[in-house]
């Protein structure tokens, strides 16, 4: 349909996104696995004369980093699993119900988007502390929690609103209650948005920072971004470790995201779904 | 509990509950969602609020008193306040702008078929699932031209006469943060505006075409209004995520060099964990949401009318 | 089977009010049809009748049963819907099971239920494919069976076949008669289009903006339609509406279009304005001379016969045949309107005239 010409101009600029969006990603993955002695002589070659892996040897083995890890997944997991839940229930009601307050709420939802969270670290830290949820997985996950279901009840709003109403009043027709009807029509075929809003909300949990650091002082419950820091804020600061240690974080959301982001773009184009 | 003859009574007494429990469906859905944001969210922000009008500085026993407007007397007079907020500008403006512009050509090019689209997708979208302060620091990294390419980039391409570190010229250290946000944000711009390509039905497209419609017409007059409602959502919510984050300034130039990349989010930071002065923090952080607030209000504003155009 | 009793229905969404005061009773084993034009409120009568929607007042029974404020899946109705709203992750199969195995019933049973509909349907062939890889008509079909597999107190049928193609419908339109006709179910039958009011209803509910404006047999409609608006709506090619005036002359009352006289009416009818209403296939075309005289404006050949466009005094006028006249434009020819067979209404209200 179109000419050679638009083909090459098309693979050509895809081409320049595919090098901007993996070469910093490259480069991460070539500091990690250069030798610390070729760290700075050979800062500029685009591949070390000599590769080797210990600084993953160090991290895995030398480090907390497999704690930190191991608490990382717990609080995404945990985070994305409740976010999901709740703002599934959420983006439903709002799609499928008129109800008094609803403009109110979706103001409210926008006023939590509009601030720095900084302000709220302060009073948060006064709110969890008296209730023993400082210094510990459980209070980061209702934080974190907290800060994402906004977003994703309006992604989980917008997946609702790509499946047609008639199909769950068919099944209340056919003898569903309402309940029923959400569980075993609707729910199936939101299956893509909850990956979607899983995936979105894991990400982010995973890249926490502020939070993570600010409403905990023990090892123990520390999350792997915080652990990062810890290479940089000492005074000789290891790069091939942190780097590996980056490297080491960024496999499971790559791979997780990598699978999920088609049904991201999947779950919010509208009329995809038809009854 | 008694049992009820459904075809005698005329108004039986489940009735009234019946309806009750359909009026409180809904909130009964939100419940959980509104709940958590109201305890962790919209409480700590009354509080975060009412620290503006205290003087509250952390580990100083004799600070906390109420002091009214004091502190906003202090940001108007604040020559750093007005530099952040003008650099805040510029970050936001020029982030936005090039991520949107970025997504949406990138966008384009994904919405039509070809071979290993699949693959391409998921690897330019990428991004989008790294740690925004890795991504930071290994911009930061890669910035450093005793380490790192892209000073000889820059200077291959004619950007730079000598391979130096952008991050140390106070003129242009703000790019280096730019890039690294554009770098994360155009996949979500993509990802949102490609979903919405997609929801436009082909047909119309067709209808177009046979109607004498050149491609840049079609676009005009067919992508373009089609877009605008996710456009303008998503634009939205970016602007304000972008103008509220502070991660990338900090962990690449601190704000400096002298001042030259602090924006309004990474001054707060400094003065909230730097000079622990939270009552200005937060004096500064509810400027902040009132100017944002005042930019959403505005932008809806303006989509209503759109909207009533159509 | 049941009957369905509806009292004194209001319905409205905010402050618009869509159903004012709706009385309907529907008999056990009748082809209810609803008609008007879209807007008027048919929907929403019947999702009220589904219990989808809560009536605001009034009452809704169904068997004699009181169902104002029962959920949908109590109520024991069977629904098609315009867009079929078929399960997309479900096979056939599973979709038209669903009801059943939501009831519990026995395996054996689901099978001789499906078994029975399916045949009924031609849907055997297709029985494990999901519904994207079904045709439009199929899938119509799929959403028939899913309302019978369930054998349920009435049918409803929200525009079941507004996105088939002419033919299909037409097809379609005879077998949901036959189905009918061999279930004995209870229906309420919603549609815009006249022509299946016309050719499926036991009777007629003809509505315009929230009130029934008449209900009868198709026949009653179309001889004796209560008002303009029904008389306007049922009919193709549509009633014609003439300005014209009752007047006592030597012969007796007739009425006139200009100087023309149409008809003779009842001795008892007053004199004044009227709206004629002429139905085109009831007017008899003779040479130029005798009866009314008209010129002829444009003739529209349909195969079965012609539509020939009059104008009457200045007046636009169809009238259809179906003999083939060999008329041409500017011809002048005369025009009979036999006794019985026009409508008087009220020039205000729109109201039928006796007579
Ligand atoms: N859920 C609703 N909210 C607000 N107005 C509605 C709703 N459903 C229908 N209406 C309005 O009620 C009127 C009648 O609708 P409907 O019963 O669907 O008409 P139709 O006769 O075409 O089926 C229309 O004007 C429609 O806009
Ligand atoms: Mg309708």
């Amino acid at each position: 349909m179109r000419n050679p010409g638009y083909w090459i101009f098309h693979y050509g600029l895809l081409a320049l996104f595919v090098v901007f969006a993996l070469f910093p990603l490259f480069w991460l993955f070539k500091v990690s696995i250069t030798p610390n002695d070729l760290l700075y002589s050979e800062g500029v070659r685009i591949w070390p004369s000599r590769m080797s892996f210990d600084h993953y040897g160090a991290v895995l083995r030398h480090s907390d980093f497999p704690l930190f890890f191991r608490n990382s997944v717990i609080v995404s997991t945990l985070t994305a699993f409740f976010s999901t839940i709740f703002a599934a229930a959420g983006g439903y009601a709002f799609s499928r119900f008129t109800f008094g307050g609803k403009l109110w709420i979706v103001g409210l939802l926008l006023v939590t988007q509009m601030f720095p969270l900084v302000m709220i670290v302060a009073p948060i830290f006064r709110l969890l502390a008296p209730l023993g949820l400082t210094n510990s997985l459980t209070g980061l996950v209702i934080v974190y929690t907290a800060f994402n279901v906004p977003f994703a009840v309006f992604l989980m709003q917008s997946f609702f609103d790509g499946i047609p109403k008639e199909l769950e009043e068919a099944a209340m027709m056919d003898g569903a209650s309402r309940f029923q009807a959400l569980l075993q029509i609707i729910f199936p075929l939101t299956l893509p948005g909850i990956a979607a809003t899983l995936g979105f909300v894991f990400t982010a949990a995973w890249s926490e920072l502020l939070f993570a650091l600010m409403l905990n002082s023990s090892t123990a419950a520390s999350t792997f971004p915080v652990g990062l820091l810890a290479f940089v804020s000492k005074f000789s600061v290891d790069f091939g470790q942190m780097m590996a240690a980056g490297v080491l974080a960024l496999i499971p959301v790559c791979v997780f995201f990598f699978f999920i982001q088609r049904y991201l773009v999947q779950g919010l184009t509208a009329g995809a779904v038809k009854g | 509990m008694t049992t009820l003859d459904l075809s005698a009574s005329p108004a039986p007494p489940h009735a009234l509950l019946r309806r009750i429990v359909l009026k409180a469906e809904p909130y009964l859905y939100c419940f959980p969602a509104l709940f958590l944001i109201a305890a962790i969210m919209l409480v700590p922000l009354i509080v975060g609020l009412s620290y503006a009008f205290r003087d509250l500085v952390l580990l100083d026993p004799a600070s906390g008193d109420y002091i009214g407007l004091t502190h906003f007397g202090e940001i108007w007079a604040d020559a750093n306040f007005w530099n952040a907020l003008q650099n805040t500008a510029i970050w936001t403006i020029v982030c936005v702008a090039l991520q949107f512009g970025l997504g949406l050509t990138l966008a384009l090019l994904l919405n039509q078929p070809f071979r290993g689209r699949g693959l391409i997708q998921a690897l330019v979208f990428l991004p989008w699932a790294v740690p925004s302060f890795l991504s930071g620091l290994n911009w930061a990294w890669m910035f450093n031209p005793v380490i790192g390419p892209l000073p000889y980039v820059f200077q291959a391409l004619g950007l730079m006469q000598t391979p130096d570190n952008i991050l140390s010229s106070p003129d242009h250290a703000i790019w280096g943060p730019i890039i690294a946000m554009v770098w994360w944000g155009i996949p979500f711009f993509a990802i949102t505006l490609l979903a919405a390509l997609q929801s436009i039905p082909k047909d119309i497209y067709e209808a177009a075409a046979i109607d004498g419609a050149g491609a840049v017409e079609r676009f005009r007059s067919i992508t373009l209004p089609f877009l605008a409602p996710t456009m303008a959502i998503t634009v939205l919510l970016r602007t304000v995520w972008i103008a509220n984050s502070a991660d990338l300034i900090v962990v690449m130039t601190h704000g400096g060099p002298a001042d030259s990349t602090q924006i309004l989010a990474s001054y707060i930071f400094t003065q909230a964990f730097q000079r622990l002065d939270f009552g200005y923090a937060s004096a500064l952080a509810a400027v902040m949401l009132v100017l944002l607030l005042a930019y959403a209000m505005a932008l809806v504003a303006v989509r209503q009318t759109l909207l009533a155009r159509h | 089977m049941a009957s369905i009793d509806i009292a004194a229905v209001r319905k409205s969404y905010g402050a618009t009010p869509v159903l004012r005061g709706i009385d309907l009773t529907i008999a056990n084993g009748e082809f209810v049809v609803l008609v008007g034009p879209s807007g008027c409120g048919k929907s929403t009568l019947l999702r009220l009748i589904a219990g989808l929607e809560l009536i605001d007042k009034g009452e809704i029974r169904i068997g004699g049963r009181r169902v104002n404020d029962l959920p949908p899946k109590d109520r024991d109705l069977a629904m098609v819907f315009q867009s079929y709203a078929l399960y997309p992750h479900m096979s056939v199969r599973d979709n038209m099971s669903y009801a059943l195995r939501l009831r519990k019933t026995p395996k054996e049973k689901i099978a001789a239920a499906l078994k029975g509909a399916s045949a009924k349907l031609g849907l055997d062939a297709l029985i494990e494919r999901k519904p994207r890889a079904l045709s439009g008509g199929q899938r119509q079909r799929v959403a028939m069976g899913r309302a019978i597999v369930r054998d349920p107190q009435a049918f409803l049928f929200d525009e079941p076949l507004s996105n088939l193609d002419a033919r299909l419908r037409e097809q379609m339109r005879f077998e949901i008669k036959k189905l009918h006709r061999d279930l004995g179910a209870t229906s309420v039958y919603v549609t815009h289009d006249q022509i299946e009011a016309m050719t499926m209803a036991d009777r007629i509910v003809a509505m315009n903006e929230g009130v029934i404006q008449q209900v009868g047999s198709p026949s009653d409609l179309y001889d004796n339609p209560a008002n303009l608006f029904v008389a306007g709506f049922i009919g193709s090619p549509a009633m014609n509406f003439l300005q014209a005036r009752t007047v006592a002359g030597p012969g007796g009352m007739s009425v006139t279009v200009g100087q023309a006289e149409i008809a003779k009416v009842p001795p008892a009818t007053p004199t004044g304005p009227v709206v004629l209403g002429l139905r085109p296939e009831r007017i008899t075309l003779t040479a130029p001379g005798q009866g009314a005289q008209a010129a002829v404006d444009l003739v529209e050949p349909t195969g079965l016969g012609m539509i020939v466009h009059l104008d009457l005094d200045g007046q636009q006028l169809k009238t259809f045949t179906t003999e083939r006249l060999p008329l041409k434009a500017g011809e002048r020819v005369g025009l009979m309107v036999p006794p019985g067979s026009f409508c008087l209404f009220a020039p205000g209200t729109g109201e039928r005239l006796a007579g």
